[in-house]
C-alpha cells in the first residue's frame, strides 16, 4: 500500500544516502585503475590482431572428453606454447574445446606449436654437452621442475637411494681433459664415434638457450636427434626411439619414504616393458653419457637418467631432482605422451592487426551512434524524465567501462568484439528498465496520485517487473555462458554483466534520484516539459485510488 | 477496482487486440507454414563456419573482383581444390572464401600458398592477409552445442516462469518464442542471408529477448487478473486485454530502444566492416526482436488467454459476463453481442 511520506525530513535523507552508494563504489573501483594506469582494456585477437587456433577433442567412441583431461590438454599446450618463448600467449579450455590465443603471430608458426601432437620416447643418449661454450664450465643445476641435470635411475624392486654417478651436468658431460682447454670446442674429448657428421655438426650448432628449441616439432622416432633438456642447459645426441609413450601403461609421482625425495614409477605394457629391459641391458654396461636413457617429449629432453642395472620388471623408477610439481607433471607425461586427447584443429583465424582496429573502430562506432539513438529517442519521449534515463545510462556506462578496464586489469579480460555486441545491444536492456518504470509512475500520475506518491508504487511494481526480466536475462547470459563455443561466451558474459549493471543502477541511482525529483517543482508541478506532465483527463481519477497490493 | 479501471483507461492505447485472436492466430500459421516451407524448400545458406573451408580477409583499394578472383582461383588450382567466392565488404574490403579446409601439415601449406599467390599479385604484405580455417566438422560442433543450449536454456526459463508466475505463462511464452524461432529462421530462407555461428548467437539471444518481453507483458497480465473472480464484469481475456493495452507503450518504446542500438550495429557492420560478426549478430537481432515484439503481443498473450478460459473457474466467470452482457444488451439496445463491456462504458462516459 502506498502511503505518501509521513515527515519529509525522515525521508529526504534515505534516498540522498542511497545516492553516495554508487559513487562510492565507483570511486572504489577507479582507485586500483588509476593506480596501475590500466585506463585501456586490453583487446583480444579479434580487435588487436594475432591469430586463434581452436582445437577440439576427439575421442574414439565420439563421447565426450572428462574434465581432467582438457584441463591436463590445457596446461601441456599451455607449457608448449609459453615455452616457446612467445609471450603474452593464452591457452584456455571453453566448453569442451581449448582455445590458443597468440597476439600479433604469424599463423604457421602458432599452427606448428600447437597443431601437432608429439609423442614421449625414450632414446639411448649418445653425447651431451652443456648449452653454449662459454658455459662449459658452470651450468649450475637449475631449479626448474624436472631438471634432468642429476638423473639417478633405478630399476624399481631395488628401491632406496643409489648416489648417482653423475652428480652435475658438466660432470656428466664426458671424459673431458680439462675443461678450461677446451673453451673454444666444447665437442672436444666427447666420445663421437658412430654418429653422422651431418648430426655432430648440428649437434655443434645448437644453441639451447635460445628459448625455442624446437618443441612441438615432431621428432621421427626412427631417426637420430639432437636435442636439448629442458631447461636449457644442456645438449644432446640422441639415438632412435628405443620405447614410445604408447608403450607406457601407467606413472605415478610417489614419494621415497626413506629419503622423501619425489620419483616417478612407470608402468609399461608388456611390449613396452619388453623393449625396455632391451634397452636398458643393451646401455647399462657403457661408459657415461651412453649408459643414459633419455625421455624425450615434444622434441625436448625432459629427463636423462643413468640406468645402472636393466629393468625387467615391468616397471621402472625415475628419480631426479624432482618437487611434487615436477614428479606429477613427468608422470603426467609418461602416462599421457604429449597430450591427453587427441585433438582436431576446429577453426584457425589469423586476423591482421589493420582488420582488428577496423573492427574496434567499427564496434565502437556502432556503440556510439546506438547510445545516440536512444538518448534521442529517450528525450524525445520522455522530455525531463529522459534525462533521468540518459544520465542512468551514463552510469551504467561508466559502471561498465570500470568493470571492463577492472577485469583486464586484474582477471586477465581481453575486451573483444562479441563484448562490444553484447555491450551495446545491452543499452537497449539497461532503457527498458527505465521505461518499464516510467511508464508505472504515469500511470500513478493518470490515476491522480501525486507525482511523489506515484514514484513509490510506481517504483513498487516496477520492481517486481525488472526483477523478474532481468533474471530470466541472466538465466540466458549464464547458460550461454556455460555451453558456448567460440565468441558466444564473450557475449553471454556481457550481457550478464550489464545486466548485474542495470539492476545496480536502478535500485541505487534511478529509484532515489526520482524520490528526491519528486520534490523538486519543475518536476512536482508537472512542467510541460518534464516528462510528468499531468493527463488532461484526471477527473476519473483524481478520488483516492483503492487498491490493495 | 475502480481506480485501477481509471488508471488502465487513461491516455493508453484502447485495442481490442484479443478479440481479433483469430486473425493472429491465422498470420501466424501462415507465417509458420510460409517459414517451414523456406526452411524445407530452399533451405538455409550456411556459412563456410558450417561448411569448413578457408576464408582470406584484406583490404585494398586498388583490388578488383577479376584480380582478386584470377590470383586466388589460380593459387587453389595449383592445389587442386575447387571453387572460390569472392566478395566485397564495407569500402575496400574483401573476402575470399574457399573450400581448403585445415588439419594436416600440407594443407596448412596449401593455405599459405594461396595468401601469399594473393598478396603477391595485389602488392600486399602477406601479414596484411587475415586468414580463417575452419575444419569440415567445426560446424556440426557448433550446431550441436548451439542446439543443447537452446534446451537447457528452454528447460530453465520453464522452470523460472512456473515458479514465478505459472506453468500457463511459462508454455504461453515457449511457444510463442518457438514461433519466433521459426520465423526467423524461415526469413533467413527466403531472403538467402547467410547464417554463421554468430547468426546463431543471436538467434539464442533472441530467445532472451523473447521471454523477457513477454514477461513484462505477463507481469502486469497477473497483476490486472488477480481479483478478477470477485466482481464478473470482466473474462479473463478481456482482463488480459486490458493488460496488454496497458503494457502497450512500453513494449513498442523497448523494442523501439532495443532496436535502435542494434540497428546501429546493422549499419555500421554492413557499410563499413561488410561481412563478419557484426553483420550476422544484428541481422540476427534485428529480425527476431521484430518478430518476437509481435509475437508477445499477439501469440503469447492469446495463447495465455485461451489456456486460462480452460480453467474452471474463468470459464465460469465468462458465462457470467456473457449473461450480463446480454442483460445489458436488451436493457441498453445499443451495444451489440460482440463489444466488450470495457468498451461500452467508456462510450458512454
Amino acid at each position: 500500500m502506498a502511503s505518501p511520506p509521513k515527515s519529509p525530513s525522515r525521508t529526504r535523507r534515505g534516498p540522498g544516502r542511497i545516492l553516495l552508494v554508487l559513487p562510492a563504489i565507483m570511486l572504489v573501483m577507479a582507485a586500483p585503475i588509476v593506480q596501475q594506469r590500466a585506463f585501456v582494456p586490453r583487446y583480444g585477437l579479434d580487435l588487436a590482431g594475432g591469430t586463434t587456433v581452436t582445437l577440439s577433442p576427439v575421442t574414439p567412441d565420439g563421447s565426450r572428453p572428462s574434465r581432467e583431461s582438457l584441463d591436463q590438454a590445457v596446461e601441456i599446450i599451455r607449457d608448449r606454447v609459453n615455452g616457446s618463448g612467445i609471450s603474452d600467449a593464452e591457452t584456455v579450455r571453453s566448453g569442451d574445446t581449448i582455445v590458443v590465443t597468440v597476439p600479433g603471430r604469424g599463423r604457421q608458426e602458432v599452427l606448428e606449436l600447437v597443431g601437432t601432437t608429439a609423442e614421449l620416447r625414450f632414446r639411448q643418449v649418445l653425447a651431451v654437452a652443456p648449452a653454449r661454450a662459454d658455459a662449459a664450465g658452470a651450468p649450475t643445476p637449475s631449479g626448474t621442475p624436472a631438471a634432468s641435470a642429476r638423473p639417478a635411475a633405478l630399476p624399481h624392486p631395488s628401491g632406496g637411494p643409489v648416489p648417482g654417478p653423475s652428480p652435475t651436468a658438466p660432470a656428466s658431460a664426458g671424459p673431458r681433459a680439462s675443461p678450461g682447454a677446451q673453451r673454444d670446442d666444447p665437442l672436444a674429448g666427447l666420445d663421437l664415434t658412430g654418429i653422422e657428421p651431418a648430426l655432430v655438426e648440428e649437434f655443434r650448432r645448437v644453441d639451447c638457450s635460445a628459448r625455442a628449441r624446437g618443441q612441438g616439432v615432431p621428432d621421427d622416432p626412427g631417426a637420430r636427434i639432437v636435442a636439448c633438456s629442458q631447461d636449457g642447459s644442456s645438449r644432446y645426441i640422441l639415438d632412435r626411439a628405443a620405447v614410445r609413450g604408447t608403450d607406457v601403461r601407467n606413472a605415478t609421482p610417489a614419494v621415497d619414504p626413506a629419503t622423501g625425495e619425489w620419483y616417478v614409477s612407470a608402468e609399461f605394457t608388456d611390449a613396452g616393458a619388453a623393449a625396455f629391459a632391451r634397452v636398458t641391458g643393451r646401455i647399462t654396461g657403457l661408459p657415461e653419457p651412453r649408459n643414459r636413457l633419455a625421455v624425450v617429449l615434444d622434441g625436448v629432453v625432459v629427463s636423462a637418467p643413468a640406468i645402472r642395472e636393466p629393468v625387467v620388471g615391468g616397471s621402472a623408477r625415475i628419480g631426479g631432482d624432482f618437487t611434487r610439481e615436477s614428479a606429477t607433471r613427468l608422470a603426467r607425461q609418461l602416462r599421457y605422451g604429449a597430450l591427453p586427447l587427441r585433438f582436431e584443429r576446429g577453426t584457425v583465424e589469423e586476423i591482421s592487426s589493420t582488420l582488428g582496429a577496423d573492427q574496434l573502430r567499427g564496434g565502437l562506432i556502432a556503440g556510439g551512434l546506438g547510445l545516440l539513438a536512444v538518448v534521442g529517442y529517450a528525450m524525445l519521449y520522455y522530455r525531463g524524465l529522459g534525462l533521468v534515463a540518459v544520465s542512468g545510462l551514463v552510469v551504467a556506462a561508466l559502471l561498465t567501462y570500470l568493470s571492463v578496464a577492472l577485469l583486464s586489469a586484474y582477471a586477465g579480460f581481453r575486451l573483444s568484439l562479441p563484448h562490444i555486441v553484447g555491450l551495446i545491444v545491452s543499452i537497449g536492456v539497461t532503457a527498458d528498465s527505465f521505461i518499464v518504470y516510467f511508464e508505472r509512475i504515469r500511470d500513478g500520475l493518470r490515476a491522480g496520485r501525486p507525482l511523489h506518491v506515484a514514484v513509490e508504487t510506481g517504483w513498487r511494481r516496477a520492481r517486481r517487473t525488472i526483477l523478474v526480466a532481468d533474471a530470466v536475462t541472466l538465466i540466458a547470459a549464464v547458460t550461454l555462458y556455460l555451453l558456448a563455443v567460440g565468441g558466444v561466451a564473450g557475449f553471454a558474459f556481457a550481457m550478464g554483466l550489464t545486466t548485474l549493471i542495470d539492476l545496480a543502477v536502478v535500485f541505487l541511482f534511478t529509484k532515489p534520484l526520482l524520490t528526491v525529483l519528486a520534490r523538486v517543482r519543475f518536476f512536482a508541478e508537472g512542467h510541460r516539459l518534464s516528462g510528468l506532465g499531468r493527463p488532461r483527463r484526471t477527473a476519473a481519477g483524481a478520488r483516492p485510488a483503492p487498491r490493495g497490493t | 477496482m475502480a481506480g485501477l479501471a481509471d488508471r488502465l483507461r487513461g491516455d493508453g492505447p484502447d485495442l481490442d487486440i484479443l478479440g481479433r485472436r483469430r486473425l493472429w492466430y491465422g498470420l501466424s500459421l501462415a507465417l509458420l507454414v510460409l517459414s517451414l516451407a523456406g526452411l524445407l524448400g530452399r533451405g538455409l545458406n550456411l556459412g563456410v563456419e558450417f561448411t569448413g573451408g578457408s576464408v582470406f580477409t584484406f583490404t585494398s583499394a586498388s583490388a578488383t573482383v577479376e584480380r582478386v578472383r584470377e590470383a586466388a582461383a589460380g593459387a587453389i588450382r595449383g592445389s587442386g581444390d575447387g571453387q572460390v567466392i569472392v566478395q566485397r565488404t564495407g569500402a575496400h574490403g574483401w573476402r575470399v572464401t574457399t573450400g581448403l579446409t585445415s588439419g594436416d601439415r600440407q594443407s596448412d601449406e596449401r593455405v599459405e600458398h594461396v595468401r601469399r599467390a594473393i598478396a603477391e599479385r595485389l602488392g600486399l604484405p602477406p601479414g596484411e592477409i587475415g586468414v580463417q580455417v575452419i575444419g569440415a566438422s567445426w560446424g556440426g560442433r557448433v550446431t550441436e552445442r548451439a542446439a543443447l543450449g537452446l534446451a537447457v536454456l528452454l528447460a530453465a526459463v520453464i522452470g523460472y516462469l512456473s515458479f514465478a508466475f505459472e506453468w500457463r505463462m511459462a508454455l504461453a511464452a515457449v511457444a510463442a518464442l518457438g514461433h519466433d524461432l521459426v520465423v526467423t529462421a524461415g526469413v533467413y530462407a527466403w531472403t538467402g542471408f547467410e547464417v554463421t555461428p554468430a547468426t546463431l548467437l543471436g538467434f539464442l539471444t533472441i530467445l532472451g529477448y523473447s521471454l523477457y518481453d513477454a514477461v513484462v507483458v505477463f507481469d502486469m497480465i497477473k497483476e490486472v487478473t488477480a481479483r478478477l473472480g470477485s466482481t464478473g464484469k470482466m473474462t479473463y481475456t478481456q482482463a488480459a486485454n486490458r493488460a496488454l493495452n496497458a503494457t502497450l507503450v512500453r513494449s513498442l518504446n523497448t523494442t523501439l530502444v532495443a532496436i535502435l542500438p542494434v540497428a546501429s550495429i546493422l549499419f555500421i557492420g554492413t557499410t563499413l566492416l561488410g561481412a563478419g560478426t557484426l553483420r550476422d549478430l544484428s541481422l540476427a537481432l534485428f529480425v527476431g526482436m521484430i518478430v518476437g515484439t509481435y509475437s508477445s503481443l499477439c501469440v503469447a498473450t492469446p495463447l495465455l488467454a485461451a489456456l486460462k478460459e480452460r480453467e474452471p473457474r474463468y470459464a465460469a466467470l465468462a458465462r457470467r459476463v456473457a449473461g450480463r452482457d446480454r442483460a445489458l444488451a436488451g436493457a441498453g439496445r445499443s451495444a451489440g453481442p460482440a463489444t466488450t463491456a470495457h468498451k461500452r462504458r467508456k462510450r458512454q462516459s
